[in-house]
C-alpha cells in the first residue's frame, strides 16, 4: 500500500469557518451593527435631513415626554396589543383545536384559515376597507339585520383617508388582525399534535370531558408555544404599520395612529431624523422589557416537559 | 369509549359546524373581493348581498373588462410595477437561497472555533424589529447611493437571512455526516461537499426558504414606502395604494380587480406549496 499523499492544508478549520460565514457577517456589520450605532448615535443628534447632524445629547428623550402626540402613539398602539394579542391567541388556539379533529374535509378548512396570511398587506387593507365600509360594506350588511331589531345599526368603522367613526376605528384594525391568525394556528397546531394521545384516553376513561382534557392536559403541554407565540405577537403588534397607514392614516383624529407611524412621520416627513432615532430606541426598550416581563411571569405558568 | 352513539354523532355535528362558521368567516373576505371584481360598478353600491352579477351570463365579459381597465389604468402603471417586483424578487430569492445555504453550512457541517458564538447572534438578531432599523438603513442607503434604485431591495438579501438560515442549518444537520467523510477521502473539496452532496440532498428546504422569501418580497410594503422615492420604480404592494390614495373615488369593483391581480401570484404559489410551507411554519415553533 502506497503511503497517503500528505494533503495541502493552506486554510486552518477556523479561517475556513469564517471565509463561509463571511456574507452574513458582512451583511450583519453593514445592514445590522453599523446602522445600529449611526442610529444610537443619532438619537442624541438634532438631525434634519438635509443638515449635518449635530451632538445635543439626551435633547431628544427628554422632548418625546413633552410631546402629547408621543403620549397618543404609545397609548393607541398598547390598546392594539393589549386587545389584539389575547384575542388573537384565543381565536387561533380555538380554530387549532377544531382543526386538530381527524374529520373528513379538514384540509380545506385549515387551507381556508391559513390561506389569508400570504395575502400581501397592501391588497388585504383594500379589502377590508371595503368590507368595513359604513354605508356599502359587507360586514354592516351581515349584521345590520341582526341588529335592526334592537333598533341599532352598525357603525361606519373605517372610511377613506381617515374618515369614518373614531370610537370603532380602532375595533376595526383588531377585527381585522383576526383574520391573520393563520401562522399562529398552523404552529399551534404542529403543537397539538405533539400531545401524547394516551393522556387524553387515560382520562377520558377517568371519565373526564373534553373541555376539562383541554384545559387540564393539552394547554400545560403546549404553554412553552404559547408564549413563543405571545412573545412574537408582542414584537408584531409593538410595530404594527401597513394596515392603519393605508387604511386610516392614523385617522380619524389620530384614533388609529400608532407608534411606527408617527416614528415614520417624523423621519420622512418631517425629516427629524434624530427625534426618529430615539423613538426607535424607546420603542426597542420597551418590546424587550415587555417580553422580560412576559417570561418572568410566564414561568409559573408554562410548562417544560423534560426531554 | 364512554360516548354513546348519538352523543358522539352530536360533537361531530357540532364540530362540523363550528369548522363551517370558521371556514366562512376566513374565506368570505376574498371571496366577496373576487365577487365585487366582477360586478359593474353600479352593482357594487347594492345594498343586498349577491355574489354574482346580474345578469349573470355577462360575468365574463363584465370581469374582462373591469380587469382589463385595470391593467391598462393611465395613472397607475400596473405592467411596469409587476415587472419591478419580479425583478426584486428573482434577485433576492436567488442570493437569499444561496448565501443562507452558504452560511448555514459552515454552522452545521465545519468545525471552527466561534460557530456557537455566531449562531447565538443570528438567533438573536431575529428579534430585532425592522422599524428600529429603518431610519439608519435609509441613511446607509442613501450614503451608498442607493435610494432612488432597487438595490436597497435585494441587495441585503444576498447577505443571508436569519431565519432562513436557521432553518436550513436544522435541516443540513439532520444529513448524515458519513456522506461527508466518504466524499472528502474520495478527494472531494469543501465546496465540492456543499455542491454536490448537501444541496441536492436539501431541496425540499431550499425551496421553503425560496417560497418564503417570494412571499415575503412580493408582499412587502414598509421597506418599498421608505427606500423608493420614485413612483417608476414603485412594486405591485405599493402601487396598489396609488389607486386608492390618489383619487379616493376610484369604483370598488376596480379596486377589488386590482387587489385580486396583486394576490394572485401568491395564491397559486400557496395552493401548489401548501404542505411545505406550513410545516416551514410549524418548525418556527419548536425552535427554542
Amino acid at each position: 500500500m502506497t503511503p497517503m499523499l500528505p494533503r495541502q492544508r493552506s486554510l486552518s478549520a477556523n479561517t475556513l469557518g469564517w471565509i463561509w460565514v463571511s456574507p452574513w457577517l458582512i451583511g450583519f456589520i453593514v445592514f445590522l451593527a453599523v446602522p445600529t450605532a449611526m442610529s444610537l448615535y443619532y438619537s442624541l443628534c438634532d438631525y434634519p435631513l438635509l443638515e449635518p447632524p449635530l451632538f445635543v445629547g439626551l435633547s431628544n428623550y427628554r422632548r418625546m415626554f413633552d410631546d402629547p402626540v408621543f403620549w397618543i402613539v404609545l397609548r393607541n398602539t398598547a390598546i392594539y396589543a393589549a386587545t389584539s394579542i389575547p384575542l388573537g391567541t384565543a381565536a387561533a388556539l380555538i380554530i387549532a383545536a377544531l382543526l386538530n379533529n381527524k374529520v373528513r374535509g379538514v384540509g380545506f378548512f385549515r387551507a381556508a384559515v391559513f390561506l389569508p396570511t400570504v395575502v400581501p398587506l397592501a391588497a388585504s387593507a383594500m379589502i377590508w376597507l371595503w368590507i368595513l365600509n359604513g354605508e356599502l360594506g359587507l360586514l354592516n350588511a351581515i349584521i345590520n339585520p341582526i341588529l335592526k331589531p334592537f333598533g341599532l345599526h352598525g357603525p361606519a368603522w373605517i372610511g377613506f383617508r381617515g374618515t369614518g367613526d373614531k370610537a370603532w376605528a380602532m375595533p376595526a384594525l383588531v377585527l381585522m388582525s383576526l383574520w391573520g391568525v393563520g401562522q399562529s394556528v398552523v404552529i399551534y397546531l404542529a403543537a397539538l399534535q405533539d400531545v401524547p394521545e394516551s393522556l387524553h384516553e387515560a382520562a377520558s376513561i377517568d371519565g373526564v370531558g373534553p373541555i376539562r382534557r383541554f384545559y387540564h392536559i393539552t394547554l400545560p403541554l403546549i404553554s412553552p408555544v404559547i408564549l413563543f407565540n405571545v412573545i412574537v405577537a408582542i414584537i408584531g403588534s409593538s410595530q404594527v404599520f401597513g394596515a392603519p397607514y393605508i387604511m386610516t392614516q392614523g385617522g380619524p383624529d389620530r384614533a388609529t395612529y400608532f407608534y411606527s407611524m408617527y416614528m415614520f412621520d417624523k423621519a420622512f416627513t418631517y425629516g427629524q431624523m434624530g427625534y426618529a432615532s430615539a423613538m426607535a430606541w424607546v420603542q426597542l426598550v420597551i418590546v424587550l422589557v415587555l417580553t422580560a416581563l412576559t417570561f418572568i411571569v410566564s414561568r409559573k405558568l408554562v410548562f417544560y416537559r423534560s426531554a | 369509549m364512554s360516548y354513546s352513539a348519538s352523543q358522539s354523532r352530536l360533537r361531530r355535528t357540532l364540530l362540523y359546524a363550528a369548522l363551517i362558521a370558521v371556514g366562512i368567516a376566513y374565506s368570505l373576505p376574498l371571496i366577496w373581493m373576487v365577487s365585487t371584481s366582477i360586478k359593474p360598478e353600479a352593482q357594487t353600491v347594492e345594498r343586498s348581498i349577491n355574489f354574482l352579477p346580474t345578469p349573470a351570463s355577462q360575468t365574463f365579459s363584465i370581469a374582462a373588462d373591469n380587469y382589463s381597465r385595470v391593467w391598462h389604468d393611465p395613472t397607475v402603471n400596473f405592467p411596469l410595477y409587476l415587472r419591478n417586483t419580479l425583478i426584486i424578487a428573482a434577485l433576492s430569492v436567488i442570493g437569499m437561497v444561496l448565501s443562507s445555504a452558504i452560511v448555514a453550512f459552515a454552522l452545521a457541517r465545519l468545525q471552527w472555533r466561534g460557530r456557537g458564538t455566531v449562531f447565538a447572534i443570528i438567533l438573536a438578531t431575529m428579534m430585532i424589529p425592522f422599524p428600529v432599523l429603518m431610519v439608519p438603513l435609509y441613511l446607509v442607503f442613501r450614503e451608498l447611493g442607493w435610494i432612488g434604485t432597487l438595490k436597497p431591495l435585494w441587495v441585503p438579501a444576498w447577505f443571508g437571512g436569519a431565519f432562513n438560515i436557521f432553518l436550513l442549518r436544522q435541516f443540513f444537520m439532520s444529513i448524515p455526516r458519513e456522506l461527508d467523510e466518504a466524499a472528502r477521502i474520495d478527494g472531494c473539496s469543501t465546496w465540492g461537499i456543499f455542491w454536490r452532496i448537501i444541496l441536492p440532498l436539501s431541496k425540499p428546504a431550499l425551496g421553503v426558504v425560496a417560497l418564503f422569501h417570494f412571499i415575503f418580497v412580493w408582499n412587502d410594503f414598509l421597506a418599498p414606502l421608505v427606500f423608493l422615492s420614485d413612483r417608476d420604480q414603485f412594486t405591485l404592494a405599493l402601487g396598489l395604494q396609488l389607486y386608492q390614495s390618489q383619487a379616493g373615488n376610484t369604483p370598488w369593483n376596480l379596486l377589488m380587480a386590482a387587489s385580486t391581480l396583486v394576490i394572485l401570484p401568491v395564491l397559486i404559489v400557496f395552493l401548489f406549496a401548501q404542505k411545505a410551507f406550513v410545516q416551514g411554519i410549524a418548525t418556527q415553533g419548536i425552535k427554542e
